[in-house]
């Protein structure tokens, strides 16, 4: 299983990173916004994504957009993990096809039963 | 205080035009039309001169509400260069604390992960020795040993208190460099305070800014109601949702989730 991090900050790629190794996914890569994180989907082979909202360059929801938009990228599960806490935003995210929303700040529970649902489902 | 001052000042001005105004009357009465036309022309300057008198004021209340910005846009400004100048600037050194906050956070944030991630691997072998060491006892006191066993249990029990003594100097180390690495929340909070403060102190020079805009116009009679009211956010419904970081204050809005419950259970009304 090899998951892309997508997140602006490294501190928080680093607490993904971690909780996601203690969840047995050791195989992560990173990238800092959406513009870095589309090429790196396109010519790797990811099974999963995780992303924040809000970053410069390309947001987490264009993100989103362009791997649905993408026909060897549109089954990927998508988990976004972002302080975006706006009713609306969730819906926008929800209808773009998100597989999983995570509100910061998180648990390592919180994270882990989005994660195992999504897997659930796929 | 500035009110009553300007209320004086239009009473005499008004005043003076009633004087102005009575002469003239009295002038036009008298077929005078010489000394009439000099009361015309009173009644036009004392007039003009309030409004310049006014104007003159208002400049002065603007330059003071610039300088208060301690921005030095009034008088070095034009007589310096720009790189100097924006070093002395308060919001300058405001955005400069900022970026520090960043940068320490971060800092502490970092070295923090870089301890516990060192301190996980000794806590994972001590763990294990541990209870491996366990099933070793228990076979022990069960008489179920031979001499052989026994002589490598006690080697491994020797070695194990080393592991031991030095994998908790170790944790306890980090631990204490843990707590050290807090002292960022005192650094950055000094200086997160002294932005507040400058924000605040900017809000109100902002506020005096708006009151003395509001005279100009009155005194220069700008149509203010031509001008479109947008609201107060100017927010445009159609435009895309952005992004608006933490929320902070969830609880006193009705448009944010206040926990990951609300998420899940919004999720789940739109079929999730």
């Amino acid at each position: 299983m090899k998951i892309l991090i997508v997140d602006d900050f490294s501190t928080m790629r680093r607490i993904i990173k971690n909780l996601l190794r203690d969840l047995g996914f050791t195989n992560t890569q990173e990238a800092d916004d959406g513009l870095t994180a589309l090429p790196m989907l396109k010519n790797g082979d990811f099974d999963f994504l995780v992303t924040d909202w809000n970053m410069p360059g390309m947001t987490g929801i264009d993100l989103l957009k362009h791997v649905r938009a993408d026909e060897n990228l549109c089954s990927m599960p998508v988990l976004m993990v972002t302080a975006e806490a706006k009713r609306d935003q969730i819906v926008e995210a929800a209808q773009a096809g998100v597989n999983g929303y995570v509100i910061k700040p998180f648990t390592a529970a919180a994270l882990k039963e989005k994660i195992e649902k999504i897997f659930e489902r796929v | 205080m500035t009110n009553q001052i300007t209320l004086h000042k239009e009473d005499s001005m008004i005043i003076e035009l009633r004087e102005c105004a009575s002469l003239l009357l009295e002038k036009l009465q008298g077929d005078d039309y010489q000394e009439a036309s000099k009361m015309i022309v009173n009644l036009n300057v004392t007039r003009d001169r309030s409004i310049f008198q006014s104007v003159g004021e208002l400049t002065r209340a603007l330059h003071e509400s610039i300088k208060n910005f301690n921005i030095p846009g009034g008088e070095q400004a034009f007589s310096q260069q720009g790189s100097n100048v924006d070093k002395c600037s308060e919001l300058h050194e405001a955005s400069s604390g900022l970026e520090y906050v960043l940068t320490l956070t971060k800092n502490a944030a970092d070295k923090t992960m870089d301890m516990v991630e060192d301190c996980a691997p000794i806590c994972n072998e001590l763990g294990q020795e541990a209870n491996s060491l366990k099933l070793e006892w228990t076979r022990l006191r069960n008489r179920e040993m031979s001499p052989d066993e026994f002589r490598a249990l006690y080697t491994r029990l020797d070695n194990y208190f080393e592991t031991l003594d030095a994998g908790t100097n170790k944790l306890n180390e980090n631990m204490q460099n843990i707590i050290l690495e807090q002292g960022f929340q005192d650094l950055t909070g000094q200086v997160l305070k002294k932005v507040i403060n400058l924000v605040t102190e900017v809000e109100g020079n902002l506020v005096s800014l708006m009151r003395i805009a509001g005279q100009v116009e009155a005194v220069v009679g700008i149509d203010v109601t031509k001008y479109d009211n947008k609201g107060c956010d100017g927010a445009n419904p159609d435009a895309d949702i952005v992004g608006e970081g933490p929320q902070y204050n969830a609880e006193k809005r009705a448009d944010v989730v206040g926990s990951q419950d609300d998420v899940d259970d919004l999720l789940s009304s739109l079929g999730f």
